[in-house]
């Protein structure tokens, strides 16, 4: 069984890097900031694998962290977007 | 082998797939809105299966229950950016449609 877990999360590994080729080829900087979603859920994924596999229930913690990150790095990407307001209600340029 | 662990083979196995799918959308879908539709959707899926298959082989219950707060938080998250990233993505390309 652990093994089963171990070899699954080295799989979802590949996957997630796999999935970070598009971080490189992506035209738009969305499609780049795709890939570093992928890494959240796909970190996060690999992580709590890992936890249940080695019994060290910290790394729980660790994936938490991983999607809080992904979703501030979305925001971060939107923030000063044109067209967009500040949090004062000032329109952006 | 008890059915704990064809259980948990089972959900792995299939949030590894769904894990594929997403990826491989990422990587093979034209637009980009499109790829954000297939990462968001899919690999949600795929973590949502392995927190179900994982969740019978935690050791004690608060890490079976940190687990389900690990999959609502990414649920939440990627919902949100879906819809930020998708936002984005409407306001580049009313500034210049020729990108």
């Amino acid at each position: 069984m652990i093994d089963f877990l171990y070899g699954a999360a080295a799989l979802l590994l590949l996957l997630t890097g796999l999935g970070l080729a598009r971080m490189m080829w992506g035209p738009a900087p969305a499609d780049r900031m795709m890939a570093a979603q992928l890494l959240g859920t796909g970190g996060g994924a690999i992580a709590l694998l890992i936890a249940t596999a080695s019994g060290i229930t910290a790394i729980i913690d660790i994936a938490l962290v991983l999607a809080l990150l992904a979703a501030f790095a979305a925001v971060a990407l939107t923030l000063g977007e044109p067209g967009t307001k500040q949090p004062d209600g000032q329109a952006n340029p | 082998m008890i059915l704990v662990d064809m259980f948990t083979m089972a959900a792995v196995g299939a949030g590894m797939f769904f894990f594929l799918a997403g990826t491989v959308g990422l990587l093979r879908f034209p637009d980009t809105l499109s790829r954000l539709h297939a990462l968001t959707k899919a690999d949600n899926l795929g973590f949502g299966f392995i927190v179900l298959g994982l969740l019978p082989q935690s050791p004690d219950v608060l890490s079976g229950l940190k687990l389900v707060v690990v999959w609502l938080l990414v649920q939440l998250a990627a919902a949100t950016a879906g819809q930020l990233i998708a936002q984005f993505v409407g306001l580049e390309r009313r500034r210049d449609p020729a990108a």
